[in-house]
């Protein structure tokens, strides 16, 4: 529930906070966590958040929020840390992000708050997302089911397909405004691509849990084992089960391969199965847990692609025991689209380097299993359609790469799987849903979708901002009955 | 968590579930499959779907114990519980009328034939159904094939029962005899749908097999059950598992289905071990610790 914009208590004039330097995240040292899956950042004690927040020099026109894909109330949640309000401060993130221990962790906030806050002009940023961090764990800790509050019931029934960031976030911003709400997800577990593609050391999964059972707490349905296309089609759940209206949030797709010889051998992986395999599947607990992996130890790892799902799968690699893990990515690092602390952090535990370079085809050791990448050097040429220079091969460049196993992350293609079944859901020309870019309405009347699903593959916090914008539409359709 | 209501060897190792999963009961046509999990630290596994009953919100698998999870599937009993399944996945079987269809089931891959065969019969097809096994015990739905079928022909390879010899020593004759074949549907181990492929090839008669390579998802998010058709990398569980036999790469499949062959055994001498371990505790007889989680 909103509450009445507070005052600042922040005793600093605004030229001595900006003498406080960023207070840094504590972390588990490099050579510790490359061997295991526990969680590399640790989280702020309270001292440190208060002398973090203290920074923050309240501008009247908050460029951070304008950034935030959600639009969390930056300014006022720093002021409630600040007084040490920090309940207050967990309920003022949570009127615009209903998933705060989260994004805290995942989201670039280089990309958002953070890249647009005026501090980093005269030096370093404030540091929003682990003030979120913070904030949103000791909610946790705190946590008391009395202090949901909500709308009283409309009698609306709403379904959400997909279980990941804009489904959670959509059925978080219904349920609050007093919509039954439903979700289906086709794995056995609660959180699409946070709990099959991030990696425990990065977002341990019983953040998600917790997260998840506070939204239950709140009155939203969970579903698992439900294909929705398959096990029950978009039509019946609208026709046959009463939904007055459903928001699409299937997310990534299909894993892109690269089209290149010897993709088919074994020991190349996309990074979808690589991740899946250990993050839901727990792989990496083998035999106790019965999902098998290849053994990675003493072995030569690479992947293959430059954003927060290869860095997930090298430093996953490089846990399970690889002698050497590479990232070989096609452009220079200045293009890498993964989040600057990964980067470091990658670097850190001895994860190479090795930008430029694109590997054109896997070379087999004669027994079907994988030896080698052929790869090529390239140069950046003009930039292409992503505004980013294009990487040109380099004529005669090619060297080896030995190697026992490839992961390649290099994107996603649309799943087909909810187009295919709902008779007249407008698609693009890659297949993703048509959704409008306010609204997130599809062009079936009480059908609403975002997510990666319309964009392809983007950020949580990007599919949380579609889920919420979806939200805010459906509520509005709900209650006036117009589309 | 979803019910088994009933559970009964119908051969050596080989045994029919009867399981309490309505919605995909009511979606299930022939040629899909499911994905079940048994237990919290349990493997997805995808099996073949004999039937359902929508009435009364069944699914049918019939399950061969080869590895840890199908032999712990197949240590449950009536009233226990699977933890997930999920489907009816993959791509529904193209049924129409293509005038005459030979189906052909090997070993346990007869129950994923039998749906196909009988929705076959249904659309007007005369239908010649094959089936086989290594021996009589293995030689599976008999009875069932021959209620879809214009006539069955059965063979073993050993002698024991029937024919001696293989399906495709079967599917040869037929088309010796200058029998007319439109189509033929070929599901079991991958040596015999290789050999049928083979066998049509040369022919020129439309085959489809059904594949079954490793796979997790199921949706298609994973590409772990990519299969090579002409050169290109599909996904089993999203384009097939159906496929057209002669643009088959089966050395690709046979390849990635060994990828993990040593975790397999190392997980199935650890289930042993286990095994063994109960039955000389004084909790004699029950079953391992991930079966009693799911009860």
């Amino acid at each position: 529930m909103p509450t009445t914009p507070t005052k600042s208590k922040n005793p600093l004039p605004n030229r001595d906070r900006m003498k406080i330097l960023r207070q840094h995240m504590p972390e588990r040292p490099a050579a510790e966590r490359a061997h295991q899956f526990t969680e590399v950042n640790l989280g702020y004690s309270e001292e440190l958040a208060r002398q973090e927040a203290l920074r923050c020099i309240e501008c009247a026109k908050p460029t951070c929020t304008e950034g935030c894909p959600v639009g969390v109330n930056v300014k006022e949640f720093v002021q409630l840390v600040v007084d040490g309000d920090f309940l207050g401060a967990a309920a003022k993130i949570r009127e615009d992000n209903v998933l705060p221990a989260i994004t805290g962790r995942v989201c670039p906030q280089e990309d958002h708050c953070e890249g647009d806050c005026l501090l980093k002009k005269k030096g370093e940023s404030l540091g929003i997302g682990y003030l979120e961090r913070f904030v949103a764990d000791y909610e946790q800790k705190h946590f008391d089911v009395k202090n949901i509050v909500k709308a009283p019931p409309t009698g609306k029934k709403v379904a959400i397909v997909g279980s990941g960031p804009s489904g959670l976030t959509a059925a978080g911003d219904l349920v609050q405004k007093g919509h039954q709400v439903h979700v289906f997800e086709a794995l056995h577990e609660i959180g699409g691509v946070l709990v099959y593609g991030i990696p425990e050391f990065r977002l341990p999964k019983q953040i998600i849990r917790e997260q998840v059972d506070y939204m239950r707490a709140m009155g939203v349905e969970f579903e698992t084992d439900v294909v929705v296309g398959r096990t029950v089609t978009i039509d019946e759940l609208m026709e046959e089960e009463g939904y007055d209206a459903v928001f699409i949030g299937t997310g990534a797709g299909l894993p892109q391969f690269m089209g290149i010889p010897g993709e088919h051998l074994n020991g190349v992986y996309s990074a979808n199965e690589f991740l899946t395999r250990i993050n839901l599947m727990h792989a990496y607990e083998f035999p106790r847990y019965d999902e098998p992996m290849v053994d990675f130890r003493g072995k030569d790892v690479a992947v293959i692609g430059g954003g927060n799902t290869a860095l997930d799968a090298i430093r996953s690699a490089l846990r399970l025991g690889a002698r050497k893990a590479y990232v070989l990515y096609r452009r220079s690092e200045a293009e890498m689209p993964a989040r600057i602390e990964e980067v470091k952090h990658a670097k850190e535990e001895g994860i190479e380097f090795h930008v430029l370079t694109a590997p054109i085809e896997f070379l087999s050791d004669g027994k079907g299993w994988l030896a080698a990448a052929r790869c090529q050097k390239m140069e950046l040429g003009e930039p292409d359609a992503s505004g980013r220079r294009r990487p040109v091969p380099i004529v005669g460049s090619e060297y080896d790469v030995p190697l026992s196993v490839a992961v390649i992350a290099i994107g996603t293609s649309a799943n087909p799987i909810v187009q295919s079944t709902t008779p007249g859901l407008q698609t693009n020309k890659k297949g993703y849903i048509e959704a409008d870019a306010t609204t997130q309405k599809t062009s079936r009347k009480g059908v609403f979708a975002g997510g990666d699903i319309v964009t392809g593959s983007a950020t949580v916090i990007l599919a949380m901002g579609a889920g919420r914008r979806a939200a805010k539409a459906i509520h509005e359709y709900l209650t006036t009955c117009q589309w | 968590m979803f019910k088994i209501v009933q559970a009964q060897f119908i051969a050596p190792g080989i045994k029919r579930f009867i399981i309490e999963a309505p919605r995909i009961s009511r979606k299930q046509r022939p040629g899909q499959f499911v994905i079940i999990r048994i237990c919290e630290n349990g493997e997805r596994i995808p099996l073949t779907i004999e039937k359902s009953d929508p009435q009364n919100g069944t699914v049918n698998i019939v399950v061969q114990s080869i590895g840890k999870t199908t032999h712990l599937l197949n240590s449950l009993e009536t009233g226990d519980s699977i933890l997930d399944i999920v489907g009816p996945l993959g791509k529904p079987s193209e049924i129409e009328n293509f005038g005459t269809v030979v189906a052909i089931g090997g070993g346990v891959g007869t129950a994923m034939a039998y749906p196909t065969a009988s929705a076959m019969k249904r659309a007007g097809n005369r239908v010649i159904s094959i089936i086989g096994g290594r021996t009589r015990d293995l030689v599976i739905l008999e009875k069932e094939m021959r209620e879809v079928s214009d006539s069955v022909f059965v063979t073993t390879d050993d002698g024991s029962y029937a024919d001696k010899g293989l399906v495709t020593d079967k599917l040869r004759q037929l088309i010796e005899s200058g029998a007319r074949i439109d189509l033929v549907l070929a599901v079991g181990p991958i040596p015999m749908m290789r050999a049928v492929a083979e066998v049509t090839r040369k022919e020129k008669i439309r085959t489809i097999v059904s594949l079954n390579p490793i796979m997790i998802d199921g949706t298609g998010m994973c590409g772990g059950c990519r299969v090579l058709i002409d050169g290109k990398s599909e996904f089993a569980c999203v384009d097939g598992p159906e496929f057209e036999a002669h643009r088959v790469d089966f050395d690709v499949l046979v390849q990635r289905n060994a990828m993990y062959r040593e975790a397999e055994k190392r997980s199935m001498e650890v289930y042993r071990h286990e095994l063994e371990a109960k039955k000389t505790a004084t909790n004699a007889g029950q079953p391992v610790e991930c079966a009693l989680e799911v009860k």
